[in-house]
């Protein structure tokens, strides 16, 4: 408590900030054991904060330590700047130190406390730092309380005094100020009071009694539209507001417009005002019209220029090809869009993109330093340049010309870049076409090749086969021959037998001759037919095409057969147009087939009736034979096979009908001989009609 | 030449296969003809020559002297000329009746043929003294004369 004492005497009779400051210090140290504290201030109109009193520190590290206010990073600065406390403690490594002020504490461990306070006109204030650890007794915390309240009072005192003084010399000149300003200025209260106004307001806002009626008048008038032009609105709205505000000049009556610039001030003293501010604007206005005009007038030309210029850009930009104008010392003057992509950056390039277009605009700027250098008009040349998008080769052919003004001196290159890429794809694609097809040309005519000795190798197997045919039909000839001429002796004597040339017979051995001389004729007839057949094959029945009457061949052909129509006791009826043409044909052949159609009609009837007849169709220029009969017939599934080599329908009883089964096949190769076609229809039980179609005028 | 209508007719039977040429000759002795016999063309023309037949079965498939040959050479000698030729073949193939008409033959007659159907185209020959046989005879004399 005694300490206290002393410390709260000593303060009664210091007044100045240093005395006060080192009493404090050293009061600490003594009463609180506090080894180093120090004590800064920032004197007015300084902008730094200085050392007015330390305790336990060298006197020449703490006179030379100087915080600058303008160091915003410093940890002092915005301990004082925020008013706020701040413990820093003792700090070992290189990283602690970094976060810390320096200090005369240097690695100690200290508190920083701010005081001070902000007047309207000046600024004191300053910081107490004292060493220690992070816990603050209740002494300690009583001390700084103290300490502060004390410099608070000293500096407060000692700026009041400084700026009573000040303010009175700043109010002159304040209002020498405002009166030097051409433009009426005013503060008015709340309720529209003029509270304060330079010279210039005065005139349009105040006039004495001595003044004209028509000038007090105008007065009022101005007032009036003064206080209704900053009513409720202005006041409400913060900040400043501008307007327009119509007055009457009271020395001539004529009209002053001016522009009302109103900022609504809160002062604790005075309470609220408003700052109004007039600019007089009526020659402005005129000014401001005019030059509105032009503005307008030149927004035209400009949008006339722009519009020009955008159809312009529009057309060389919808140009595929690059196009560079430069100028006459080599600068790019414009480009289009495909241009802009090989020679600028783009906004997000990588490093690798900025070398190709570095890259690109040397090959093109030494392209153009040529063109500039040569006399020639024009030029065409190869630059190889590269796609900044994609880092591929782009060679592009590049066409410059140059534009000369009247008097023929070089104004700009205009450079027209073709992609090449394109033509060289093309070119090499068509190599690749051409590759491909000489590749399909060999390939076909290999195959070709192949294919012509495969049909070598067949026509050869043709040959040898067509040879081998021959072959088998001429031995099969020669068989026949062969088996006819020990058949022809076995035939002849078996008749003499039968005759009785040697000698009259006993019935059992004439029967057993006749079935000898049966089933030789039946040999006889199957090699005949075997023999026909192999004939027809190897094309060894040659055609012999007469006219004849086809009455006269059914005729002959029935009488033929007359023995056994007689023997079936068939009745067998002819029904033949009588107008019939004669027909154009081979006759033994036609008469072959309808033997032996005709020989089945009565083979296979047993009662009933057998009818040929003829018709002829003028259209299809054809003449069809029908040998009917009705007889046994053929079931539809077996209607084909009949004309099948060897074909008999009746496999188990043979003999029942005899036959070869070589016959209806002879007739269709016959048939066919003539162009014509053989056809049945037939129903089981019902009978069976052959129809024999053949051209009328014979084969051609 | 001097011979005017034999009461048995003299029928010279060309045949290489002894089996046929025997069974035609015993059944045109028992039909009524004499028979004479030769086995190839040469054969033939020998005995055509030396007999003078009234009539000649010629099988056409001969050793030696095939039978178109043969009637060839008939043809052309007046001695012969006039005498018929029957060609009797085995062969079946188309053109071979053509082929003996042009070597002269004057009827042609396909085997197997029953020894009853031989005379029956034997008796018809014979039967026509004025057909084709008597105008290849004169067309055969005249060249003969041409020749003498």
């Amino acid at each position: 408590m005694t300490a206290r004492l002393r410390l709260l005497e000593g303060y009664l009779s210091r007044t100045e900030v240093a005395d006060a400051a080192q009493y404090g210090l050293q009061w600490l140290g003594e009463a609180l054991g506090v080894r180093q504290s120090l004590c800064l201030i920032k004197p007015s109109a300084e902008s730094s904060l200085f050392t007015v009193a330390s305790h336990g520190f060298a006197s020449s590290t703490t006179s030379s330590f100087v915080v600058s206010l303008e160091d915003w990073g410093n940890p002092l600065v915005h301990a004082l700047n925020t008013r706020r406390e701040a413990y820093y403690p003792s700090s070992h490594t290189a990283a602690d130190r970094r976060r810390r002020p320096s200090t005369p504490f240097e690695d100690a461990a200290f508190h920083v406390l701010p005081f001070g306070s902000v007047s309207f006109s000046d600024e004191t204030f300053g910081l107490l730092l004292y060493g220690g650890g992070a816990q603050t007794s209740t002494e300690l915390r009583w001390f700084t309380s103290i300490f502060a309240q004390k410099l608070d009072q000293i500096l407060r005192q000692h700026t009041l005094a400084e700026g009573d003084r000040r303010q009175g010399r700043e109010r002159s000149l304040l209002y020498s100020i405002i009166n030097a300003v051409t433009d009426p200025i005013l503060l008015t209260d709340t309720e529209g009071r003029l509270l304060i106004a330079n010279a210039r307001a005065l005139t349009l806002f105040t006039a004495g009694e001595e003044e004209s009626e028509g000038r007090r008048g105008a007065v009022r008038m101005n007032n009036m539209l003064l206080s209704s032009a900053l009513s409720s609105k202005a006041i409400e709205e913060t900040g400043a507001t501008r307007r327009e505000l119509l007055l009457v000049n009271p020395v001539d009556g004529s009209d002053l417009l001016f522009e009302l610039l109103s900022t609504v001030t809160e002062d604790s003293r005075h309470g609220t005002g408003v700052v109004s501010i007039l600019r007089n604007v009526s020659d402005l206005r005129r000014a401001s019209e005019e030059i509105e005009e032009n503005y307008r007038k030149l927004r035209l030309a400009e949008a006339q220029a722009r519009a020009e210029s955008d159809r312009l850009n529009l057309i060389i930009d919808s140009v595929a090809d690059p196009i560079v104008v430069t100028d006459a010392s080599g600068e790019t003057s414009l480009m289009n869009e495909p241009a802009e992509r090989l020679f600028t950056l783009p906004s997000l390039a990588s490093s690798i993109e900025q070398r190709w277009v570095q890259a690109n605009d040397a090959h093109f700027s030494s392209f153009i330093a040529g063109m500039l250098v040569s006399a020639d008009r024009r030029r065409v040349g190869e630059i190889g340049l590269v796609d900044p998008r994609t880092g591929e080769n782009m060679p592009v052919e590049a066409i410059a010309g140059k534009i000369l003004s009247d008097h023929g001196e070089l104004t700009a290159v205009v450079t027209i870049l073709h992609d090449r890429r394109e033509a060289i794809e093309k070119a090499t694609l068509y190599e690749q076409l051409k590759q491909a097809s000489d590749e399909l040309e060999r390939k076909i005519q290999a195959a070709t090749a192949d294919i012509a000795q495969q049909n070598e190798l067949l026509r050869r197997q043709a040959i040898e086969l067509e040879q081998a045919s021959q072959l088998k039909s001429q031995f099969l000839a020669n068989m026949s021959h062969e088996f006819r001429t020990p058949l022809n002796a076995m035939l002849g004597y078996t008749s003499m037998l039968l005759q009785g040339v040697a000698g009259p017979l006993q019935p059992p051995a004439r029967r057993q001759l006749g079935r000898v001389e049966s089933n030789g004729r039946h040999l006889l007839t199957i090699i005949n037919e075997i023999l026909d057949i192999s004939r027809i094959e190897a094309g060894r029945m040659p055609l012999q095409i007469s006219s004849f009457r086809i009455s006269d061949l059914v005729a002959e052909v029935k009488s033929e057969l007359e023995p056994i129509i007689l023997r079936s006791r068939l009745a067998v009826t002819l029904d033949l147009p009588k107008d019939l043409k004669p027909l154009s044909s081979d006759r033994q052949k036609m008469k072959q087939i309808l033997l032996n159609l005709l020989s089945n009609a009565l083979k296979f009837t047993h009662d009933g009736s057998v009818t040929i007849s003829a018709r002829r169709d003028p259209v299809e220029r054809t003449v069809t034979l029908l040998v009917a009969d009705t007889g046994i017939g053929i079931a539809a599934g077996d209607q084909q096979k009949i004309f099948e080599d060897f074909r008999q329908l009746d496999n188990s009883p043979t003999r029942l009908y005899g036959g070869t089964g070589l016959g209806l096949s002879i007739c269709r190769r016959l048939a066919q001989m003539l162009g014509g076609r053989i056809a049945v229809q037939s129903q089981v039980g019902k009978g069976s009609t052959f129809i024999l179609t053949l051209p009328a005028q014979g084969r051609k | 030449m001097n011979k005017t209508k034999p009461e048995r007719p003299c029928v010279l039977l060309v045949d290489d296969y002894p089996d046929a040429r025997e069974m035609y000759s015993e059944y045109l002795q028992y039909s009524g003809f004499d028979v004479i016999e030769a086995g190839n063309g040469i054969e033939a023309l020998q005995q055509a020559i030396e007999r003078e037949p009234d009539i000649i079965l010629m099988d056409l498939s001969l050793p030696v002297m095939d039978g178109w040959e043969a009637t060839r050479r008939l043809k052309a000698d007046r001695r012969t000329a006039r005498i018929p030729v029957v060609a009797l073949t085995g062969h079946a193939l188309a053109g071979i009746s053509e082929g003996a008409r042009r070597a002269g033959c004057d009827a042609f007659v396909t085997k197997p043929c029953l020894p009853e159907d031989l005379v029956k185209e034997i008796r018809k020959v014979l039967e026509q003294p004025s057909s084709s046989t008597s105008k290849k005879t004169r067309r055969s004399g005249k060249y003969a004369k041409t020749n003498g």
